[in-house]
């Protein structure tokens, strides 16, 4: 991907930042021109991917490290990165089951959201030492289809 | 986020108003479930009509507060959710299993 722009934000894990995750990405994001629509998806899988940190990668410990970065490439394409540091997934494609959950309070919806609204989820992860899911998204040109 | 209860006769209407994620998440659990046990309560109305976002730690609550009121016989309702909020709760299926209305005065109707 020929990279046009990035942003990278590190902060700790505590929930307060999960909004201020989704609300950074959804800024950089307005620049592509999209709808309120396709902002309001790109928040909401930030904001999935961010709690999925705090919640299972770090069990609410608040003091751990999650990285966030986004880039705009060729073509309007996005691409998002979630880093964490901990405890890892061990089994990738259970977690990505819809509605699996290892907390039975959870819904289990996260990475359901994400791969729905995205067009590619990855996701990278070594037990002990952090997992990375990447998200991308090519945005469809509205106003040159419109003019067609 | 801010959260106001009221109770009439024996529903409970929780009024949210902000985002509705896992920083709230906790805090209304425990605050809807201390009144779901301690009152004479068997219907919750959640009111989302001021809701400007909601993730599946959101979702997690309201399922949950359902699979409760379930078990106890009761009844639970969605009120007021904006278009971007009901699509949302569409995605999830969760209006399969809680009916959404427009406002609480639609549910007095019924």
């Amino acid at each position: 991907m020929n990279i046009r722009n990035y942003m990278r934000i590190e902060f700790p894990s505590l929930p307060e930042n999960v909004s201020f995750a989704r609300a950074c990405v959804g800024a950089f994001v307005a620049q592509l021109d999209c709808t309120l629509e396709e902002i309001e998806e790109i928040k909401l899988v930030v904001s999935e991917a961010v709690s999925n940190c705090i919640i299972h990668a770090y069990d609410n410990n608040g003091n751990k490290k999650i990285v966030v970065m986004a880039s705009i490439g060729d073509e309007r394409s996005l691409e998002i990165m979630v880093d964490d540091f901990g405890k890892g997934i061990a089994d990738i494609k259970q977690a990505m089951e819809p509605t699996y959950s290892s907390d039975v309070s959870r819904m289990g919806m996260g990475f359901t959201f994400m791969k729905s609204f995205m067009d590619d989820v990855e996701v990278r992860s070594m037990v002990g030492e952090g997992t990375s899911v990447t998200l991308r998204r090519k945005f469809m040109y509205h106003d040159r289809e419109a003019l067609a | 986020m801010r959260i106001e209860f009221k109770q009439v006769r024996s529903t409970l209407v929780v009024k949210l108003s902000g985002e509705f994620d896992m920083l709230i998440a906790e805090k209304l659990r425990r605050e809807i479930d201390s009144r779901l046990d301690s009152k004479q309560i068997s219907n919750l109305i959640i009111n989302l009509e001021k809701v400007t976002f909601i993730d599946s730690s959101g979702l997690g609550v309201i399922i949950g507060r359902y699979k409760k009121i379930h078990a106890q016989k009761g009844h639970m309702y969605i009120v007021g959710a904006a278009p971007s909020i009901e699509k949302i709760l569409v995605f999830s299926g969760i209006n399969k299993l809680i009916p959404i209305y427009k406002n609480e005065q639609d549910i007095i109707n019924i």
